[in-house]
């Protein structure tokens, strides 16, 4: 029961945003006094206009159909709380993503976006390919987001802001700063790579490895298209000039046709869905590129009518593949008599791909045509361009809908795709509704064009112009080319084995395409990662502390030679006799250690050299040092005889040249530290501590042992800290003693 | 190590060298000593047990865990920092009293006992990690 | 200004640091002994405030109030302290990780050291 409380979290947010809807032509800034830093710019603030409500609307509308969609076809699954809890993360982060007013929170839940999108396509994350696929759009649309912050902190360190609101007002400067070039570079890096354009496209396909409601929802309706909002958003900022215009045109018309063509000659259901979807992306981005008045409108209804229509049909082929157990259009057919309410969904959902009846898509395509056709110089490319996809889309859209419900059922034994029967109405219903709307709103456009869809462009092309919506024009030239290319679409579709075996050459060029340099980078990287790994990480102790040396006493004297060589003063000054001579001992103990064959006998040169320092630290005026060394030093010795006194004599191992050369690196980096305290005794160190202390050890902490004070009173917290290090020594020697053995065998 | 000159040096050396640790970690404060120090030569009378006969006997010469020891010796510690707090102040914040008459008064405050504290840790520490080492070695 | 010193110091970092170079385990121990006693005779050379002071030990004398102003820097010292005291606790571990991995491996050669696996 529970499990129908889901789809009300969207519900209950499309309603507040069905409230927000009156208010839309004007636009409003919120602020959460979250993460505000004045001086990096960040600020949670969000915005509602047009632009922002439709995409809300969309998401948490088209949300809560998929919700319901998903209660009953993701029935059986066991990892549930963790697919809603992804799938919720990422509706929260799309809406934080298209309501967000300052760039770096867009920026934020853009990644948020991408993060979820890959958990969510490698939810099965048992299956190699599932994995392989989340990672490749992982990798694809973070480094694209990566550019995309670079491209936002220029855009903000040019306007001196991250908010929309001053940025979109200072679309001149923008376009005249000497950053211009690169800031498009960065953000249409950005958003080719959230938006599948090529040669950025190849993730989509095979994000197709997600369960259904995710395609639905995250790779045709919403998490694609946020790169189309992106450009949408920053079209008064960036838009306008000759480079916009040259990019966006040519990669959106590239990718339209590339999509389509793609679409016509794959074989699973899903598949021809994502690239029609990339195809769709591609037409969009193709008008925001001309940016005119009449484009921008074009845009926003078309982006309408898609969400409704693809979200449609891909649920239609979820349904598909839960009753009949296979997405492949040659083995499925004759469905109609068997899901009827499913066949209707698919039909009107195909009819609104082909954009040809009384659908929305329809309408919105007449826009395009018209639009393109007040474009200029870009006007006969681009007009080829549209003719061409939308035969090959309207092929496309009769793969979907004509063959697995009309068409003959294929023979063979074991043929699944002939059976299965309508699913419950949480199936059913959602994939109706969306695709009954296309149809709906083309015949009563009214309502939804001034509440919805004109304050949206207007936000985008910023002007005066009425948003006029309508599915008739007249009989008109765009109208006969429509007709003539969804005709030649159904010839495309009943002669398709003849292109798939025209188009089978040029899928060996593919082969060299964007996804084989995409495979050549991940092996690339690793290969190198490996390599690098093996030379630095050894395995050797001595290799490390040799690059460690080497590095310190090369940037030592490179630092000093900079800094114009070391002052030495070499004054003997006034040695007595007995620091000369416990000098001596420090050193002959210190090259007896080091020398001693014996293991004992190395330790007990240690022992000398501790007495000695010792020694000297009584000579220098340092009496509690002295005592603490002495006693330590006898600990120290007592604990080496325990752990040693046993083992045989030290054995030569390493061969001369190794010793010579440690024994060579040891000295420079000795005599290193030698030059750097003698010079370091020429620079004047300041004594206020000791006269601090010294005046007050006695008034404030009523001692007169100056080290004792500073020790347990000045800086007790230190000190603190201090026993409890000694403390967990001994506790770790202790646990390390009582383990029991290992033996070897 | 049994030998007999070892052991009664240790029976009379053991409780001289105890009171003068109690005496170095008292007198710390106004002379060279303290708390590290008064431990360490606590620690070092202990050892010098555990030479003359072994560690088990010197286990039970100490009486105590060491656990105990660091365990009780870090929490004076951390106790008479809170002891500041009470009275206004920061965490460690020195409180002092005197005791004695007004001719010879002595003061005596949280350093003192904190001082303590660093004593019994010191103490407690090296205790361990010798007689764990030296239990070790006999076990072999 | 001591000049003496300084090459003690230099002694002690160079022998150190050879014991540390060398492929027996104990012998980085004893490397890692020594290379605490430079560090801590650095400390003492270098961050002296009044420099190296010979016979003015940091106690403030009967009488006084304050300490005189000839007297060796104590704030060095102390910290000093407080790293003899742990370089002990470090020792003291390390000698106990090295006697399970004797244990463990029989040898203290560091180059049968290469793999985490039981032979």
């Amino acid at each position: 029961m529970s499990k129908w409380l889901l789809p009300l979290i969207p519900f209950a947010l499309f309603l507040a945003f069905l409230a927000a809807v009156p208010g839309a032509s004007e636009p409003r800034v919120i602020e959460l006094p979250l993460g505000t830093s004045e001086e990096l710019g960040t600020r949670l603030s969000f915005r509602l206009d047009g632009l922002s409500i439709l995409f809300a609307l969309l998401i948490t509308g088209i949300g809560t159909l998929i919700y319901a969609y998903g209660t009953r076809y993701l029935a059986g699954r066991t990892d549930l709380p963790r697919f809603w809890s992804y799938f919720t993360l990422f509706m929260i982060s799309m809406l934080g993503l298209t309501l967000a007013e300052n760039l770096i929170t867009l920026f934020i839940f853009w990644e948020l976006t991408s993060l979820s999108s890959y958990l969510l396509i490698g939810i099965d994350h048992e299956r190699p390919e599932a994995r392989d696929a989340a990672l490749k759009a992982l990798l694809v649309t973070g480094g694209g987001g990566m550019a995309l912050l670079a491209g936002f902190v220029l855009i903000g360190s040019a306007v001196g802001s991250f908010e929309l609101t001053s940025i979109l007002a200072q679309g001149d400067l923008i376009r005249a700063h000497p950053h211009y070039i690169p800031i498009l570079i960065l953000v249409l890096l950005g958003a080719f790579t959230k938006s599948a354009q090529v040669p950025f496209h190849f993730w989509l396909p095979a994000a197709m490895e997600a369960p259904t409601p995710v395609s639905a929802y995250l790779h045709s309706a919403t998490m694609v298209k946020a790169g189309v909002y992106l450009l949408a958003r920053l079209l008064p900022a960036l838009g306008g000039s000759e480079e916009w215009i040259a990019a966006l045109a040519v990669a959106g018309a590239l990718t339209m046709v590339s999509g389509a063509v793609m679409a016509v000659l794959a074989t699973d259901l899903k598949q021809i869905l994502a690239y029609s979807t990339m195809s769709a992306l591609g037409s969009m981005v193709m008008l925001l590129g001309i940016g005119t008045p009449a484009a921008v409108q074009a845009a926003i209804v078309f982006l309408f009518a898609h969400a409704l229509y693809k979200a449609a049909l891909f649920l239609v082929a979820g349904i598909v593949d839960h009753e009949t157990g296979t997405r492949d259009v040659r083995s499925l057919g004759g469905l109609r008599r068997l899901m009827p309410l499913t066949a209707t969904a698919a039909i009107l959902g195909a009819v609104s791909l082909a954009s040809f009846g009384p659908v929305l898509s329809f309408a919105a395509k007449e826009m395009m045509v018209m639009a393109i056709a007040a474009a200029g110089e870009w006007r006969r490319p681009l007009e080829i361009a549209i003719y061409t996809s939308a035969v090959l889309l309207a092929a496309a859209a009769a793969l979907v809908a004509i063959k697995p419900f009309f068409g003959v059922i294929p023979s063979g034994p074991r043929n699944p795709g002939g059976r299965g029967h309508d699913p419950s109405a949480a199936m059913w219903l959602p994939p109706l509704l969306l695709a009954t709307a296309g149809v709906v709103l083309a015949l009563i456009p009214g309502p939804i064009t001034a509440a919805l869809l004109a304050p949206a462009s207007a936000a985008v092309h910023q002007t005066q112009e009425r948003l006029y919506v309508s599915l008739w024009h007249g009989i008109n030239a765009p109208l006969l080319l429509a007709a003539a290319a969804t005709a030649a679409g159904f010839i495309v579709y009943r002669t398709r084995e003849r292109w798939i075996a025209i188009a089978e050459p040029l899928g060996r060029i593919g082969a060299l395409g964007p996804t084989a340099w995409y495979g050549l980078f991940l092996r690339g990287m690793n290969a190198t990662a490996r390599a690098q790994t093996r030379v630095l990480q050894s395995g050797y102790l001595r290799v490390y502390l040799m690059i460690i040396l080497v590095t310190l006493i090369a940037l030592v004297l490179m630092a000093n030679a900079a800094g114009g060589g070391i002052r030495l003063a070499w004054r003997l000054g006034q040695v007595a006799l007995y620091e000369a001579v416990v000098a001596a001992l420090i050193i002959a103990g210190a090259i007896t250690a080091s020398l001693a064959s014996s293991r004992l006998g190395a330790i007990a040169a240690l022992g000398v050299v501790g007495y000695s320092v010792a020694i000297n630290y009584v000579i220098f005026s340092a009496p509690d040092l002295a005592m603490t060394q002495f006693v330590i030093e006898t600990l120290t010795v007592i604990l080496f005889v325990l752990v040693i006194y046993r083992l045989p004599r030290f054995s030569v191992l390493t061969p001369p040249p190794q010793r010579v050369r440690d024994a060579v690196l040891a000295t420079l980096f000795g005599a290193v530290i030698t030059l750097l305290v003698l010079a370091a005794q020429l620079e004047p160190v300041r004594a206020d501590l000791a006269a601090y202390y010294g005046a007050n050890a006695y008034v404030k902490g009523h001692g007169r042992n100056l080290v004792n004070v500073i020790l347990v009173d000045f800086r007790a917290l230190d000190t603190l800290g201090e026993i409890t290090v000694i403390g967990i020594a001994a506790i770790g020697v202790y646990a390390l003693l009582r383990m029991r053995p290992e033996v070897r065998p | 190590m049994s030998s007999l000159i070892l052991r009664t040096a240790a029976r009379y050396l053991m409780p001289l060298l105890l009171l003068f640790s109690i005496f170095t970690l008292l007198r710390g404060h106004n002379l060279p000593g303290g708390g590290f120090t008064g431990g360490l030569l606590a620690a070092t009378a202990f050892a010098l047990y555990i030479f003359a006969w072994d560690a088990a006997a010197a286990k039970k010469a100490v009486r105590i865990d060491p656990h105990f020891l660091i365990g009780t010796g870090l929490l004076i510690a951390l106790g008479s920092g809170f002891v500041g707090m009470f009275s206004g102040g920061a965490f460690l914040t020195g409180v002092w009293g005197s005791i004695g008459s007004s001719e010879e008064k002595t003061a005596i405050g949280t350093p003192l006992f904190f001082d303590i504290g660093v004593y019994l840790v010191v103490i407690g520490a090296s205790l361990m990690i010798l007689l764990s080492l030296t239990e070790q070695e006999e076990k072999e | 200004m001591s000049t003496l010193l300084p090459i003690v110091i230099g002694v002690l970092y160079a022998t150190a640091l050879y014991m540390m170079l060398r492929r027996s385990l104990v012998k980085l121990i004893i490397g890692l002994a020594l290379l605490g006693q430079a560090s801590n005779l650095l400390i003492f050379v270098a961050a002296a405030g009044r420099g190296l002071v010979r016979g003015g030990p940091p106690i403030i004398a009967e009488g006084e109030t304050v300490a005189a102003s000839t007297i060796a820097d104590p704030v060095p010292q102390a910290l000093i302290l407080t790293a003899i005291v742990i370089g002990f606790g470090v020792l003291a571990f390390a000698l106990a990780l090295f006697h399970r991995t004797y244990k463990a491996v029989g040898t203290d050669d560091l180059d049968a050291f290469t793999t985490t696996e039981e032979a």
